[in-house]
């Protein structure tokens, strides 16, 4: 059974890190945009294994779960953030972010 | 056959990307994001890494994921993005910077992808468990340091003030 190359793993991953730049940039509802982040984190990740997996060693791996460790903290800490600005707030677009208070 | 496998994944993974990306409704777009972290998963799978690809399904597509629908349910209601965006054609300006970050990423990584350094190991729960414990100990602890942090900040942050 022929083996894709890790080459096309990284494509992709470059493919799924784009979308994920656009949807940052170009989303107004900060859930959505939180989302892009994690998008992004997991092509990253994606490429760490395809890498780790052309070197031949488990360290591309173990990274990997460092930055998932990371990304639960991340993401626990970004959702309680959102939470915590717009229960307040009409609207839920991030144009009305101009003042880090609230 | 196993081209085939990529493939189809690999449109499953992009294809869900580009729902996150284009659905209106967050909570569409939380469902589009399981799916493709269920796709690179199955990559994960194909490239050998089975304990990622549980961790991957479990921390992700599981807890991640459930606090990401908790919070649109705790907030949508009444509040989507609705009307004309009166700054769209500046977010269009992302699409050009999008491909020319692609492109890029492309072009670096075709020039320096690394030699093959011999056979890939497979990364078991053993494989990687034994690096976790061995090479990584400082890290892997630092890890809860972090963990412990963030859910004391979460606490703080959700508590209601006076």
């Amino acid at each position: 059974m022929a083996t894709v190359p890790e080459s096309y793993y990284t494509a992709l991953s470059a493919i799924l890190f784009c979308f994920g730049v656009v949807g940052v940039v170009i989303r107004r509802n900060p859930l959505v945009i939180f989302m892009s982040i994690e998008l992004m984190l997991n092509a990253a990740n994606l490429a760490l294994v395809a890498f780790g997996h052309r070197l031949g060693n488990a360290d591309g791996q173990s990274l990997v779960f460092f930055v998932m460790a990371v990304a639960a903290a991340e993401v626990a800490v970004g959702l309680a953030i959102i939470v915590v600005i717009f229960r307040a707030r009409a609207r839920l677009s991030v144009d009305d972010l101009s003042l880090m208070r609230w | 056959m196993s081209y085939l496998a990529f493939f189809v994944i690999a449109a499953v993974a992009v294809g869900s990307a580009l729902g996150l990306l284009l659905k209106k409704n967050p909570i569409h777009g939380a469902l589009f994001l399981v799916v493709n972290l269920g796709s690179v998963a199955a990559l994960y799978l194909m490239l050998g890494a089975e304990f990622l690809a549980a961790a991957q399904v479990i921390v992700y597509a599981g807890a991640i994921m459930v606090l990401f629908v908790f919070a649109i349910m705790v907030l949508i209601p009444g509040k989507e993005e609705t009307g004309e965006d009166p700054r769209r054609p500046y977010r269009l300006l992302g699409l050009p910077v999008g491909a020319a970050l692609f492109l890029e990423l492309i072009v670096i990584v075709s020039r320096h992808l690394p030699a093959s350094g011999g056979p890939p190991v497979a990364g078991s729960a053993d494989t990687i468990g034994r690096i976790l414990f061995t090479q990584y100990l400082f890290p892997f602890e630092l890890t809860s340091v972090l963990l412990l942090a963030a859910m004391v900040g979460v606490l703080l942050l959700a508590r209601r003030r006076a």
